[in-house]
């Protein structure tokens, strides 16, 4: 039997910052993650996208999603079982609390070393660190090829994906071998929605730690069937220098938040076409403005 | 970020209804499919908990692909390219979303590659992507076909046909002709047995088809030469990928343009029967027939439902004399009876929906065992039930939402007549729904025999027998009063006919009108026992908008003699 190609997705549960209401803050600055919903990073939604295109045209090939988070984070795989994931990762414990992105994506590689995917898609940016770093980084850190901005898979067979990536003037499109990370950009095509079948097949799908918690009944039902399982790995089983995670990995310290108040209003001038009314409207989604 | 199912709390309220647990019962016959299919529930919670997901789902389709959708679709509409339908782009997309979302065969046996998912359950998906897109629902909804096949075709022919509609085919459903439109006994689409390549041969052709170049089509045919009506008619299905079917021209119509309506030309096209010959309109097409005016109630309700939110928006936005217009109580009210009726529709569609789901599945069962005697019982009485509600939720349903994108553009004022609010398509769009699937005149004529027969009756007073709260007493014993209304000009009009042939016919609309009105008050007035909060001021403005219609029925009977029966004739 041919080698069946292992597609990894990493995605990550974020705070929906896109929905802000008047509590998302506290009093204190910081985020508060209770009062937002935690949904699927809209960019890795896209990566996700781009995965099942990858299986879809190589046929054995399988689609599975990495997050690193708390336990709830197993949502994320499970919305992505969903639309057409085989399963998934949870990397979870406490040892990661805290990480920035050197020690989340130092943590996402050793995961990553040991899962051994021929692919991983990512999304560009994350809507609450934003920093789009992660993905970069993990590819630095497997001493992987990198492929950013992903918008379109143009092939991918022999070895090697074909990409079409969107640069600020136009677009460029590039060939990588394989293994590679790529990131995808949010103007690549939307995600695919939930399957009905695959709903009704994965809705009670756990994390090892979610199924310790759970009725014994729910257990041998899982049990019975392995699909329903979600691997779940801790800091031990991902062998890693306890030094270069969570907070003592993380260089970067959050010195101070403040609250800023524009002052003066930003002036911009616009013609009355439709045009600029239309590229107005897109920057006011695009910076969660509007929709 | 839209979802039309859970941004619609009256839908979800009636998934919850107590009826759906026998109606699970009878669907999943002891939960066996659970050894064989990974996707099967285990049992009635987990089935019940699998119908919402996938309805959020087809909210999410709805809200998120096929309503953005419907402007672009409206406006560019299908053409025909050489002899075959290209539909709009728009169209091509939400079908590719629902394919996507594995929404095909929603009822069909999981044998056949579908989601078991009760009649019911399609009904709610069906009114999410009406009000999404009205004319785009014709195009989905039309998988129903596939329902008929189950019911009445071979095996074979059910193993070659439906699991194509569950993997997203499309179909159709070819009855009308040139001359034969409310009257299809006089269908004269040829059939001809084909000896040597062992198919029927289709010649002729059939006007108004919608979605006439689907993938599958039921097509009504005449296989008894030389006869001329009902009794010389078949059913056979066309498959596609044979050919032998143009598209001459689809029609260039006031509304639902997104959905193509075709004229057909058949030309030696293949084709095989469905059933037994003779039984095409009898049986077959009635029964297609019903599940389809099931459907034209279902997208009846989605676009009131769509109407009267469009509606509700503008009035809250649009000021006048320095307020929000919703503040006059002229739109106020207006708006109230909107949202009303509206209510009204579903409540009645679902009602209708899982009777017919309680009648259907046992007559499923009936096929592959012999029923108990109660069972046989349990199945008479729905089938009674789904026949008398079918042709009133039909007819309700499609004149409410007239009426409702009415008032909706009404709210808009100038605007309103403008290309640049949606309500202006859905005015137009609503137009088609009390004509096709028999004119609301027809379902009349459906309904009328269930006046006398006393359906209505008997289900008057089983109503009545139900719980009522403090608040919902009063109003129950106004709807006991009402029902003897109803008593009295029936014997009246009874004894008339007697005397005058045609005066039953006459009054037939009136009658079915006041029996409806009761029997919706009825559905609605358990809705407010049950969840007063939500129900209880909406149901007090329907009973008084239908006590209000029943009186003008009533009055006008009463002061008719039979000499009207002369008076209104041609
Ligand atoms: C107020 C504030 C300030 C911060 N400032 C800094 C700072 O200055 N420097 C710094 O290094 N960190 C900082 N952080 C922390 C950091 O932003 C995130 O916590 C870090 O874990 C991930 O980076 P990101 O969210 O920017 O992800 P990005 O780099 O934007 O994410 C890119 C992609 O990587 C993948 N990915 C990211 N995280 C995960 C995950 N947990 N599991 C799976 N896949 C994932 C996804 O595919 C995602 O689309 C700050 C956090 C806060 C709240
Ligand atoms: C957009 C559209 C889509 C359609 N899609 C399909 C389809 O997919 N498949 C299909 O087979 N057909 C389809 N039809 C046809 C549709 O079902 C018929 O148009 C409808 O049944 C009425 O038939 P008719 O147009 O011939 O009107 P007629 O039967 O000529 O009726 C004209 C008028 O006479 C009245 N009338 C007729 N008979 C009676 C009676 N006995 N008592 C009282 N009043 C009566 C009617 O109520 C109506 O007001 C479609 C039609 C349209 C416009």
């Amino acid at each position: 039997m041919e080698k069946v190609t292992k597609i990894v997705v990493m995605a990550k549960q974020v705070p929906d910052t896109r929905n802000v209401g008047k509590d998302a803050m506290t009093p204190e600055g910081t985020v508060n993650r209770a009062a937002l919903a935690a949904i699927f990073n809209p960019e890795d939604l896209n990566a996700l996208e781009m995965a099942l295109q990858m299986k879809d045209r190589i046929g054995n090939a399988t689609v599975y999603v990495l997050t690193m988070g708390p336990q709830r984070a197993a949502d994320v795989i499970r919305e992505a079982m969903f639309r057409g994931a085989d399963g998934g990762y949870l990397l979870s414990g406490k040892e990661f609390a805290g990480s920035d992105t050197l020690a989340t994506s130092y943590a996402l590689s050793c995961a990553l070393r040991k899962i051994n995917p021929d692919i991983i898609v990512a999304g560009r940016q994350a809507i609450d660190g934003d920093t789009a770093q992660v993905g970069p980084q993990v590819a630095e850190k497997l001493n992987l090829p990198q492929v950013t901005y992903a918008e379109e898979l143009i092939d991918i067979k022999d070895g090697e994906v074909t990409i079409k990536r969107r640069l600020e003037r136009g677009s460029e499109t590039v060939v990588a071998p394989l293994p590679a990370v790529i990131t995808v950009n949010s103007s690549a095509k939307e995600c695919r929605p939930r399957n009905a079948k695959r709903v009704m097949k994965f809705k009670y799908a756990l994390a090892t730690s979610e199924m310790a918690a759970a009725e014994d009944k729910t257990k041998a039902f899982i049990e019975e069937r392995p699909y329903l399982h979600i691997v779940e790995f801790s800091a031990q089983d991902v062998n890693p220098d306890p030094e270069q995670l969570g907070m003592s990995g993380s260089p970067t310290k959050v010195k101070k938040i403040e609250n800023v108040v524009f002052q003066a209003k930003e002036a911009k001038s616009l013609t009355a076409e439709d045009k600029d009314i239309e590229a107005l409207m897109q920057e006011l989604i695009a910076s969660h403005t509007l929709g | 970020m839209a979802n039309f199912y859970l941004d619609n709390k009256d839908l979800q309220y009636h998934l919850s209804h107590p009826l759906m647990k026998r109606i699970i019962e009878l669907k999943e016959r002891n939960f066996a499919d659970a050894n064989v299919y990974d996707y099967a529930p285990q049992d009635a919670e987990d089935a019940l908990d699998s119908y919402r997901r996938v309805l959020e789902i087809v909210g999410d389709v709805c809200g998120e692909v096929i309503a953005p959708n419907a402007e672009g679709v409206d406006h560019e509409g299908p053409r025909v390219v050489n002899d075959h339908v290209e539909y709009a782009s728009g169209t091509v997309r939400n079908l590719e979303a629902l394919n996507e979302a594995g929404l095909g065969g929603m009822t069909l046996p999981r044998r056949f590659d579908g989601l078991n998912m009760p009649v019911t359950c399609f009904a709610m998906a069906n009114e999410m992507v009406a009000r999404a897109d009205t004319g785009f629902e014709n195009i989905w909804g039309l998988q129903d076909c596939a329902e008929t096949i189950n019911e009445f075709a071979t095996e074979e022919i059910k193993q070659r046909y439906l699991p194509r509609v569950s993997a997203g085919e499309t179909c159709a459903m070819d009855l009308t002709e040139p001359d034969a439109g409310s009257d299809l006994g006089a269908v004269m689409l040829k059939a001809s047995w084909d000896e040597e390549a062992g198919v029927w041969r289709l010649n002729g052709c059939k006007r108004f088809i919608t979605n006439g170049d689907g993938d599958i089509s039921l097509v009504l045919a005449r296989t008894e030469d030389g006869t001329k009506d009902a009794r010389g008619l078949s059913m056979l299905i066309y498959d596609k990928r044979d050919g032998g079917v143009i598209v001459r021209r689809i029609e260039n119509k006031l509304g639902i343009k997104g959905s193509p309506t075709c004229e057909l030309v058949f030309n030696n096209a293949p084709a095989v029967l469905v059933g037994d010959r003779k039984m095409g309109l009898i049986k077959y097409v009635m029964s297609l027939m019903n599940a389809a005016r099931l459907g034209i109630a279902a997208q009846s309700t989605g676009l009131s439902e769509a109407a009267y939110r469009e509606a509700l928006k503008y009035a809250e936005e649009r000021e006048q004399f320095g307020k929000p217009i919703i503040q006059f109580a002229a739109v106020a009210e207006m708006l109230k009876n909107m949202e009303a009726k509206t209510l009204a529709s579903r409540a009645l569609l679902y009602e209708t929906a899982r009777f017919v789901d309680i009648y259907k599945q046992l007559n499923h069962i009936s096929h592959e065992r012999s029923l108990e005697s109660e069972e046989r019982q349990e199945m008479k009485f729905y089938n009674r039930l789904a026949d008398g509600f079918t042709p009133i939720a039909k007819m309700f349903a499609s004149e409410w939402a007239n009426e409702v994108a009415y008032d909706s553009l009404q709210i808009h004022g100038g605007s309103g007549y403008m290309k640049d609010y949606a309500c202006e398509r859905l005015f137009r769009d609503a137009r088609i729904l009390n004509i096709y699937e028999g004119t609301t005149q027809l379902q009349v004529v459906a309904a009328i025999n269930h006046v006398t027969k006393g359906t209505y009756l008997e289900q008057m007073l089983r109503y009545e027998e139900g719980e009522r709260s403090e608040a919902t007493a009063p109003l129950g014993a106004q709807l006991v009063e009402l029902r003897k209304r109803y008593e009295a000009v029936v014997e009246r009009v009874e004894a008339l006919d007697k005397e005058a042939q045609g005066y039953k016919d006459f009054h037939a609309r009136r009658l079915v009108e006041i029996a409806g009105y009761i029997l919706i008050s009825h559905i609605m007035l358990r809705q407010a026992t049950e969840q007063e909060a939500d129900y209880l001021n909406p149901t007090k403005i329907f009973v008084k908008y239908a006590a209000r219609k029943i009186q003008e029925a009533v009055s006008y009977i009463e002061a008719s003699d039979i000499s009207d029966v002369e008076l209104f004739k041609a």
